[in-house]
């Protein structure tokens, strides 16, 4: 999403700035509650990942990026889509499999992509898409644009190749990408840290020369100046960097997986700072109100709610609808 | 007419195709692996002076990368034309290739226009050994998504190469590399050659011989030795195997009623499997008096000449299986 005042290299905090961030902030959290709900519900297909908890990190990054700019996303990626203008009907017409949803029922929670709005898609696969985003941007600096693309991935995807190989590319070729790793201390049911040696992503970014700037993503004003800042200067040719934004996961790996692996205490500790409730706070300190914060709740709420209902009314993709799309020449022909 | 032909080497005829869609299209570059300098085979010799440093884009050894990014300057509107030095580092870069490529434009619903080919050099060339000698043509028709297109001559490998660069189909383009050197006559302006027609290498009427690719010298050399023993082979050269001419196959066993399909692949679970499997079913078994395969036995490509020799798929044995096809 692009707010009013998204100007490369200034994202002012005023009051009007954060509302936007907390309006986005809290229509993920919806998205994900109504999804999840849906999901025990048996309305909708297959796996869930959903990303409570780590809504500054979307928030705060896709505030700052044009339309035009390009973002790829992974598993986890339905703030992702949303923070970079996707429409929630046919995100919940895509996770219930209907022909409304954007790839018509055919990509599903982990494959949405919206590229009316450079939204490449998400990965179903861990580090899938460092490469394409930043082969995106040696595409756009080709074309002589100065968009850039952006590239979200957990922190399990640090311990993959095209990790090093990417971020090698990128500052190989000076290449406008920003790497966001998204780091909720989780590789699925795993602790990051007890499968990782070395002093961290930023420490590796650095030593291929891609410079790395350390972030509290539950802190989503500090996100959005952060990556102002970044994508300015990416913008105007620096070349990529890599932005390391701590956060934590509130719930299991999937929707199924009910978390009892994890440590209570560090869930509780994790839940405690909560970012959508960290900015409520400080809005209240620039005066806006509670009741304003929570009227954009219930809205949020209320709209994920409505998708829900339209996406569980809309229509199964028709059995034709399996042959579209795969390829121009060579493609099987639908029979009846 | 499209002007004056030159003769060239399938190498040179491949070079010219891509030389005249880059000056034509200026969102087509090439990356891979030392293509600043030609190309490992040459095949773009000269163009870093003619394109520079942005489209003739040399890169790290770096597969998953080389394969990803051409799928994401791809999806921003360039064509890229990923070069993979030798077929077997694609292995390197199979979830880019499989996971991604072939499935972005379905998985997507249609929003993504993954217009790549990726060049993949392949098969037995001077005891290159197992790993840089591969034939694995038919893992990829397996593969929905892509086109797949296996060239033998100079006249192929150029018309081809430039319906490859405009498509909007990824394409696999293995180019034969023990058949760099074979030549034929490449015209001025290179016209496209559609994907899915064969090439007829002989007509006959007793016995009908299907091939791509590196085997299509063998199989011609067989053709003769076969003319000799008073045996007609009907013999097509495939030069795609997705989409394959199912037609042009089906018609020739029609009239001869006996099929071998020939390739360097092994020939357990090879592209001939596929061919000899549909076109029973079109033809109907009671209609078809033979239908076999041959290929390499399922081993390991070796690393000494005789060892070497003793895989290959020569005239000879395509002869003998020919022979054995006309009981």
């Amino acid at each position: 999403m692009t707010t009013d005042n998204a100007t490369p290299g200034g994202a002012g905090h005023n009051a009007a700035r954060l509302k936007e961030l907390f309006r986005t902030m809290v229509r993920i959290r919806a998205f994900e509650e109504t999804a999840m709900a849906a999901h025990q519900n048996g309305e909708m297909p297959g796996p869930l990942h959903v990303s409570i908890g780590q809504e500054g990190v979307a928030a705060g990054v896709c505030a700052n990026l044009r339309d035009d700019d390009r973002l790829t996303s992974n598993h986890r990626g339905h703030g992702h889509a949303l923070a970079k203008g996707a429409q929630p009907d046919a995100m919940f017409g895509e996770l219930f499999g209907r022909e409304s949803g954007y790839c018509k029922g055919k990509g599903g929670s982990m494959h949405i992509a919206d590229f009316s709005v450079g939204m490449l898609g998400a990965n179903g696969v861990v580090g899938g898409g460092i490469p394409i985003a930043v082969g995106a941007a040696q595409g756009l600096k080709m074309l002589g644009s100065n968009a850039v693309a952006v590239c979200m991935f957990g922190d399990g995807a640090a311990n993959r190749g095209p990790f090093l190989e990417g971020l090698n590319w990128a500052a190989l070729y000076k290449l406008p990408v920003l790497f966001v790793c998204e780091d909720n201390g989780v590789a699925a049911f795993t602790a990051t840290a007890s499968v990782t040696a070395g002093p961290g992503v930023s420490a590796r970014a650095e030593s291929l020369g891609v410079p790395a700037t350390g972030v509290d993503g539950n802190d989503v004003a500090a996100v959005d100046a952060a990556v102002g800042r970044i994508v300015a200067g990416i913008r105007a040719g620096s070349g990529p960097h890599l932005l390391h934004a701590k956060t934590f996961r509130w719930t299991g790996h999937t929707s199924t997986d009910a978390a009892a692996w994890r440590d209570p205490a560090e869930v509780e500790a994790g839940k405690a700072r909560c970012p959508i409730a960290r900015l409520r706070a400080t809005l209240f300190e620039a005066g806006v109100s509670g009741a304003e914060c929570d009227a954009m709740v219930t809205e949020a709420a209320a709209e994920m709610q409505a998708s829900r209902t339209t996406a569980n009314a809309a229509a199964w993709p028709a059995g034709a609808v399996a042959y579209d799309d795969v390829q121009d020449t060579g493609a099987m022909k639908w029979q009846a | 007419m499209a002007g004056v032909s030159a003769r060239v080497t399938l190498n040179e005829a491949g070079r010219l195709a891509v030389l005249q869609e880059m000056r034509a299209d200026k969102r087509v570059w090439v990356l891979g692996e030392d293509v600043a300098r030609g190309g490992l085979w040459g095949q773009y010799r000269d163009f870093h002076d003619e394109f520079g440093a942005e489209r003739i884009v040399s890169t790290p050894i770096s597969e998953s990368t080389i394969m990803g990014a051409g799928l994401g300057a791809a999806l921003v509107g360039t064509r890229p034309i990923i070069e993979m030095r030798i077929f077997d580092f694609v292995m390197c870069a199979m979830d880019e290739l499989v996971n991604q490529i072939a499935k972005v434009r379905y998985m997507f619903g249609g929003q993504a226009t993954p217009a790549v080919v990726v060049r993949m050099p392949h098969g037995m060339w001077r005891n290159s050994a197992a790993q840089h000698s591969q034939m694995l043509e038919a893992w990829f028709a397996h593969l929905p998504g892509v086109t797949i297109a296996t060239p033998s001559t100079a006249e192929d490998q150029a018309g081809l190469l430039v319906t490859a660069i405009r498509s909007d189909d990824p394409v696999l383009f293995f180019d034969p590399k023990d058949l760099w050197g074979v030549e034929g006559d490449v015209p001025a302006v290179i016209e496209p050659i559609p994907f899915g027609k064969a090439r007829v290498m002989r007509e006959g009427s007793d016995l009908t011989i299907v091939t791509w690719s590196a085997l299509t010298p063998q199989v011609g050399e067989a053709m003769e030795t076969l003319a000799k023993d008073g045996i007609k082979a009907d013999v097509l050269d495939l030069r795609t195997i997705w989409p394959w001419d199912i037609d042009a196959v089906a018609a020739s066993v029609k009239k001869t009623g006996r099929l071998l399909v020939a390739h360097e692949a092994v020939e357990v679970g090879g592209f001939g499997g596929e061919v000899v499997a549909t076109i029973v079913d079109r033809l109907g078994p009671q209609n078809i008096k033979a239908a076999k395969r041959i290929g390499a036995p399922r081993v390991p490509v070796p690393f000494s000449p005789p060892l070497e020799n003793e895989i290959r798929v020569t005239p000879e044995k395509i002869v003998a299986a020919a022979k054995a096809a006309m009981v």
